[in-house]
């Protein structure tokens, strides 16, 4: 990929269904080996702007390109080089954990399965339940099953929703650290929806703040902290979804 | 990236997993199959016991019980392996990835004849053993039946899965009963003359009328209507092609409308 071209690019993004907007004219660019949080209440559009970037979603007006095809018209020429994980998409439950991976990786075409799926378990430590049908694992087991089939491509574009909801915090703290470790192994752009304060200032190098389908904040954690004058992101969220952002940042 | 029979077969494996690993999904392939094939088989040996020209008309019956299940089951098989997708809330992983949408559909494809295969051969020899009715006797016309029956039930499976993806789950009913609306009209146990004159233009718009009349034509008249399978193939490819287009049209309406985010109810 050419040095210049941003791993996502959105240029004014619109999304209607019917009579709600649920994205409403957005614009940013992800650089190459990014991490960027994207956070917002129930409702700001977080879910569409991924769905998009994946090419589920057709835009209603506005251009997303992703490591430059057009999404998603030209969803096909990147699909095999992005992932997803998200723990409210399954995986077949009745399959194993194996023959998930073995099937994911095949539409891939991930090289030498085999070995993959070996290292992979070895890496989020899936050995002990790698032929133990999906659907009765924990939700911290299957979560790591997820990510295992997120990273089976070794992806340059990674979209992440909530990775560690519904884990105990040892858990979520452990995916955390193999998320930045692949990320910063493969040099792999990650974009990360999340209600976790804590895990976007752990992970992320940039925030895009939505509310109701806008930007209404774009900035690296810290500067973030500095302009609203709070100690955590937390607290930047919450003045944001009150309302009380504007007045805070302007002041 | 163009078609890849990898990726076909990778889906194609993804279905056998999980036949294999569920007997009640094998019970249930040739259970309804069986059970139809016996008692129509009865019934006919009890009419042609006491009618003329039923006597001569040897496994008429039985014949059209397992004609029709080639065509309901074909269908039923394409559209269960979809909507096992559905019920795994599995399509959004599998519309994120490389996977084309014409190789999900042949992967779809393939799994309706593997189900057919594991319900329908066994009883086929059922048939042989209980009524010495050889469906494989039929020979090539046997195969040129099947041809046309089996694009049939792909092309209704297609347009279901279209209906599906655009509308979720609430559409599930259309893939267990669109078959049936096929049963009367396309005159599976009897004639095409008995229906209504204006009926009839319907009957004969439908490619399996012309397979069931030219298995009753095989098996009362011994003639093979060659005619009949090259009209019904033609109406075939037509409904095929509008049912994979629909299929395509339908998958960008789902995407235009945000229903592949959500596939539930």
């Amino acid at each position: 990929m050419h040095a210049a071209t941003p791993a996502i690019s959105i240029q004014s993004l619109v999304k209607r269904y019917k009579n709600t907007t649920a994205v409403n004219g957005i614009s940013f660019e992800l650089e190459p080996g990014t991490i960027t949080g994207l956070l917002g209440g129930n409702g700001a559009g977080k879910t569409t702007t991924i769905a998009t970037i994946m090419g589920l979603v057709m835009p209603t007006s506005g251009t997303v390109k992703v490591l430059g095809a057009e999404m998603p018209r030209q969803r096909y020429r990147v699909l095999h080089r992005m992932n997803f994980e998200s723990p409210y998409v399954d995986m077949p439950m009745r399959l194993t954990v194996w023959q998930n991976l073995n099937v994911f990786a095949r539409l891939y075409g991930a090289a030498d399965i085999g070995a993959r799926i070996e290292a992979l378990a070895e890496e989020l430590d899936l050995g002990e339940f790698l032929h133990r049908p999906t659907g009765k694992l924990s939700a911290g087991q299957k979560t790591r099953v997820s990510l295992a089939k997120a990273l089976l491509n070794k992806p340059d574009v990674l979209l992440l929703d909530e990775p560690t909801a519904s884990l105990d915090p040892d858990t979520a703290d452990w995916v955390r650290g193999r998320l930045e470790r692949f990320c910063a192994e493969n040099g792999a752009t990650v974009l990360l929806a999340s209600h976790n304060m804590a895990e976007v200032e752990r992970l992320c190098a940039r925030v895009i703040m939505m509310k109701k389908g806008d930007i209404v904040d774009d900035d690296t954690p810290a500067n973030l902290l500095a302009r609203y004058g709070r100690q955590t992101l937390e607290d930047v969220f919450l003045d944001i979804a009150r309302g009380r952002g504007e007045a805070r940042a302007v002041s | 990236m163009t078609f890849s029979f990898y990726r076909v077969g990778a889906m194609v494996q993804r279905y056998w997993y999980l036949l294999r690993s569920s007997w009640p999904r094998i019970l249930d392939l040739i259970y309804w199959p069986a059970v139809q094939m016996l008692m129509w088989g009865f019934l006919q040996l009890y009419i042609s016991q006491n009618a003329g020209y039923f006597a001569q008309a040897g496994g008429v019956f039985i014949g059209s019980v397992l004609l029709w299940d080639i065509l309901f089951r074909g269908q039923l098989g394409f559209s269960i392996s979809f909507l096992e997708e559905m019920y795994a809330h599995n399509l959004g992983n599998i519309m994120i990835s490389p996977l084309r949408p014409v190789e999900f559909l042949a992967a779809l494809m393939t799994m309706s004849i593997i189900r057919l295969s594991i319900g329908m051969v066994p009883v086929s020899f059922l048939a042989i053993a209980f009524f010495g009715f050889n469906v494989w006797s039929m020979g090539l016309a046997l195969a040129a039946f099947f041809l046309n029956l089996i694009l049939t039930s792909w092309a209704i499976g297609i347009f279901v899965s279209g209906l599906l993806l655009r509308n979720g789950m609430g559409a599930e009913s259309l893939a267990w009963t669109i078959m049936f609306l096929f049963l009367p009209l396309t005159c599976v146990y009897y004639p095409v003359a008995v229906l209504p004159h204006w009926l009839q233009w319907v009957a004969w718009s439908l490619p399996p009328t012309y397979v069931f009349e030219g298995m009753r034509a095989l098996l009362i008249d011994h003639v093979f209507r060659a005619d009949l399978m090259v009209e019904a193939f033609a109406i075939n490819v037509v409904f095929f092609i509008a049912a994979s287009v629909a299929f395509l049209k339908l998958l960008d309406s789902a995407r235009v409308q945000g229903s592949l985010m959500q596939t539930g109810e």
